[in-house]
Formats: C-alpha cells, structure tokens, sequence
C-alpha cells in the first residue's frame, strides 16, 4: 500500500514536471498572439489578441490558471477551432487508443512465438530468421516503412486503403507499422527470459517427472519467463502512443496524433499543450501500471 | 632445464590480451560488416563534392523525374534519376549522408555529455543526488519525443542547428541510465575505496578511476543513441519539421518523394534504403561492440 501511494505520488510529480516544462517551452519563444493575429494584423489587433488571451500576464501565472483549469477537464479552446480542446481531443483519442492496442496486440502476438521458438532452439534457423526481423525493425524508419506498405498493399494489390478513417481496413497497415516498433524489444526479452528459464532447476524437476514438452514450455517455463515481457509491453504500449504521430500522419489516420501534427502547423498552442499532457499521462499511467503488476508479481520489488 | 625453459616458452608465447581482443573484434561478422559500411558511408560524406556527379542543389525542369539507369528510360548521366525539381537524386544522396551523420553525430555527443554527467553523478554521489537524477530521467521518459521535438522545431524555426540541439538536449536518457547502473557497480570496488583512502578528489576519482571502466559501455550507448537521432531527424523531416528544403535530407527526401508515390514509388525507396543500411550498420556496430566489450554476457 505504501509502495502504491509512493508510486502515485511519484507518477503525479512527473505529470507535474513534463506539464509545466513543455508550457514554459511553448510560450518562452516566439510570440503567440502575432501568430494567431497572422501577418496583416495591426498592432493594435496583437494587443487586442494578447490582453484576450492573457499573454501579457507572467508566464507562471498563466501556467497556474491553465493547470488548475486542465485539472478540471478544461484545455482552454482551440485557436483554430474555436471549439473546445478537450472535446476535440475526445474524439480523436479513441482511435488512437484503438491502434495502440492493435499495435500492442500485434506485436505482443508475433513478439512471443518467436522468442520461445527462438530460446528453445538457440543458433537454429528460427534463432536466425527472429534475430533478423528484430535488427530489420530497429533500423527501419517506420515511416518509410508505411510508405513501403501503401505501394505495395494499396498501389500494386489494391488490398488496402492508403489513408483515411472510414472501416477496420484503414487500421491494418498502421497496426503493422506501429506494432513492428515495438516488437523487437519484446521479442528479445522473451527470448533471454525463455533461455534463462529453461535452464532453471524447477524446469529439470518438471522434465524429469516426466511432464509432456508442452506443458513444460507452456505451463513451467513460459509462465515464469512472461512476467518482465508483461511489464515492458506495458512502457512499450506508452512510448507507441507517442509514437503514433509519425504513423497516423502516414496513413492521415484522423486520431490524436494526428490532431497534434496538425496543430504543431498551426500554431494551435492550447491543443498541442493538452496533447503533450495526454501522451506523457499515457506513458506515466502506463509505467505505473507496470511497477504495480510487477509489485504483485514479485513482492521483491516492492523494497526499492 | 632445457626443456623447462621451452615450456615456459610456449606458454609464454599465447595470444596477448590485445591478440585476443583483436581476435574478437575481426572474427564478429555484425561488427565487421557495421563497421565496414558505417565506415564506408563517412568516406563518402567526406568526399561528396568530389564522388556527387552533380551540384545537388541545381535544378533543371526539362529533366525532371528521369528514372534510375535500371529503368528504360534511365541515363549514365543521372545514375539515380532526378527527383520532382530536375535536381541529380545521386548527388542528394551523397550529401545526404552528410547531414545524416552530422546530425547523428554531433546529437549523441550533446546528449552523451549530459547523460553520462547526470548518470555518473547520481551513481557515485547516491542519496538526493541520485533521487532527483532519477525523477529528472522519469520526467524525460514521460516526455512524448516526437511530440516535443516537433512543437519545439515549430516554434524556433527548423533549421540544422536547431535539431541537432533538439535532439541532443531530449536524448539523454538512455546514457543517464546506463552510466548511473554502471557508476553503482564501480563505486564500492576496492580499488575506487583505495583511492578515496589516500585522499584523491572526487575529480579524480571519477576520471581516472571510474571513467576508463565505463567507456566501453559508453561507445555502445552513443552508437545506439546516434542510430537513433539519426532516425528522429529523418521523422522529423519527413513530417516536415525537421531539416528545411532544400537541404537534401533523407527524410525531407521521402517525404518530397511522397507526391509522387503512385507513380515514381523509387523516389521513396532510394533515400529509404540508405537510411535503412546507415542506421542498420551503426546499430550492428554497436551489438557487436557490446558483444566484444562484455562476452560474458553474450548469449
């Protein structure tokens, strides 16, 4: 229990601490109000803009009238949209959040075969061939990758859509893309954990007993070895939300991230500032979970 | 006694620590071949002006879009084609490289040198040193990367020194993290005690004792960390927050490419391929330096 609340608290600070220093960067350079007023404003019109807004005020205090406001529900509104920005993002969030399960799924789903199959024989051509497809993920810009799908899924075969939001069709290459990001840390972290496991005493006893390979792999070693693949899928599972700008932008995939590009190209401040919040929740929430489940799993970690 | 002294011979004459090393290094194929092709790559970034066989900012509209010399209609002259301004998509290539690992570079380097001070710092010093390091590297990881890099670039305006910076002040984590494990280990060795007994700064300590038993997992962080910069600036380009044009980024070159994605699909390929084998080969180098610095853990 205090374990939990110290791991709260922590979680908080940092919300705290990544709120107030993407703000003082947002609103340090440049100057909002000319940006919003756009390049035929008056003086005057600026002004006008920046008394509206409350950028003539000191920056902390318009940092404490917008967390005491975003602590409530309340983003401020859009510049762009003039709607406001927490009911603009609640629509978006839901398809961002349903590609960062697909992606973790898919990646989960692909990572963990092929590391057990992998651990169970090292150096064979499974080895290799996983090996091989986690060095390839980590050097492929996803990005590029993306694009390397929509030519040949929607160009050549016309199996695909290349972009939009309209059916599950639109979310597979996007999963592919996001999943693969994450699949290659998991997959050695199965494999190393499986190799570790499998060398284990309790492992020898369940053999020697004469327990069918099967149940050994599944129920003796790979139960063992999934607890720390649990707790990474779960950081991985935050960062890929982050991630995902770069693949909703590919696919104009009309989610969060895709919002925040956008926003980013037009100055929207108070939408991309909800944004950053909402993405770095996203990872603490994760990261928090993961201490929790790993708490439970090993009291041992419940000391540090 | 003859015969003696020609065993002691014999042992005396195995491999070296240097034999043995070098041994390993060469006999590493992922390390060879990285650094084979990283090495490659810089050589080229050096002499671009003399290999480009065109200016790659120079445009021509009356040869706009020529395919690469496997096409049909593809010419010596352009040897990779010419990309949507007539400009030698060779050439861009080439100087490409440069931005690439100059980014790259000098990215892990800045990054290098705040992560390794606050990783050392918290792993030698403990105690609030070491609270406040760790909260600080939480509040970075919580930090959405490209979210913030983009929003910064926009604000200050996207340039070269702007990313490098960018990107150098947000990738720190990693070397935080690796040096603070590793400074935790070496703090209580005898021979750190030892020099702390007769009296030797903390300065010293840290650069002559700890520092030398560190470095090597200091080289595999900034391979990793570069590969990495590397990759966020090509996103950052592509999504047109990055290095501006004209500058013949690999990303901005994609990204340029993406227009015409139906019809000319090598004009992605091309700068993606070579993004794919820079990056490939220094994350290869960097396995393979792990592998070499630590065969213990090799598995």
């Amino acid at each position: 229990m205090i374990y939990t609340l110290k791991r709260l608290g922590l979680a908080i600070l940092v919300a705290l601490a990544v709120s107030m220093l993407s703000f003082t960067l947002l609103h340090l350079s440049g100057d909002p109000a000319s940006a919003i007023a756009g390049e035929s404003a008056t003086d005057a019109d600026i002004a006008a803009i920046r008394a509206f807004y409350g950028f003539d005020r000191p920056l902390i205090v318009q940092y404490a009238d917008w967390l005491f406001s975003a602590v409530r529900g309340d983003f401020g509104e859009s510049y762009y949209f003039q709607l406001p920005v927490a009911q603009l993002i609640g629509d978006r969030l839901s398809i961002t959040m349903t590609l960062g399960i697909c992606g973790i799924s898919f990646a989960i789903l692909t990572a963990v075969p092929l590391g057990v199959a992998a651990a169970v024989r090292p150096n064979s051509i499974i080895d290799r061939v996983a090996l091989f497809i986690s060095v390839m993920g980590q050097a492929m810009p996803s990005f590029w990758f993306g694009l390397v799908l929509v030519v040949i899924f929607s160009i050549k075969f016309r199996l695909l859509p290349p972009s939009g939001t309209d059916g599950w069709q639109n979310f597979v290459m996007p999963t592919v893309v996001l999943g693969y990001y994450a699949m290659p840390a998991i997959m050695r972290l199965t494999r190393a954990g499986m190799l570790d496991v499998l060398s284990a005493d309790y492992v020898r006893t369940a053999r020697a007993k004469g327990a069918s390979e099967m149940r050994v792999m599944f129920k003796h070693a790979l139960r063992n070895a999934i607890i720390p693949v649990v707790s990474l899928s779960a950081v991985q599972m935050g960062f890929m939300l982050g991630g995902s700008i770069v693949v909703e932008s590919i696919f104009a995939l009309h989610g969060a991230g895709y919002l925040a590009w956008e926003s980013i190209g037009r100055n929207d401040l108070p939408t991309v500032q909800a944004l950053i919040l909402i993405f770095a929740l996203f990872y603490i929430v994760f990261t928090f979970l993961s201490d929790l489940l790993n708490a439970w799993l090993d009291p041992r970690m419940r000391v540090g | 006694m003859a015969k003696t002294i020609e065993t002691v011979e014999v042992a005396l004459s195995g491999p070296t620590p240097g034999q043995v090393l070098r041994g390993r290094i060469f006999g590493h194929r992922g390390l060879m071949f990285g650094g084979l092709v990283l090495a490659a790559i810089c050589i080229i970034a050096v002499l671009a002006p003399v290999l480009a066989p065109h200016d790659p900012y120079t445009q021509n509209l009356l040869t706009r879009m020529q395919p690469p010399v496997w096409f049909d209609k593809g010419t010596w002259d352009h040897p990779l084609g010419t990309d949507h301004l007539g400009r030698d998509y060779m050439s861009r290539l080439i100087y490409g490289a440069r931005i690439s690992l100059m980014i790259g570079g000098i990215a892990a380097v800045i990054s290098g040198l705040i992560g390794t001070a606050m990783g050392v710092a918290a792993g030698y010093f403990g105690g609030k040193v070491d609270t406040v390091v760790t909260f600080v590297i939480n509040v970075r990881l919580a930090m959405p990367v490209v979210l913030v890099a983009l929003a910064v670039v926009a604000v200050f305006g996207g340039s070269l020194q702007v990313v490098i910076l960018v990107l150098g002040l947000l990738l720190w984590d990693r070397f935080a993290v690796v040096m603070r494990a590793a400074t935790q280990q070496l703090r209580s060795m005898e021979y750190v005690n030892a020099a702390r007994a007769i009296g030797c700064s903390t300065w010293r300590i840290v650069f002559s004792e700890i520092m030398p038993n560190i470095v090597n997992s200091l080289i595999v962080v900034v391979t990793l960390e570069m590969a990495h910069a590397i990759l966020l600036e090509a996103a950052l380009s592509f999504l047109g927050l990055g290095v501006q044009p004209p500058t013949p980024s690999w990303g901005l070159m994609v990204s340029e490419g993406k227009q015409m994605l139906l019809f000319e699909p090598w004009l992605i390929t091309i700068p993606g391929v070579a993004l794919f084998v820079l990056v490939l080969a220094i994350n290869l180098l960097g396995d393979g330096l792990r592998d070499v610095s630590a065969p213990e853990n090799r598995n």
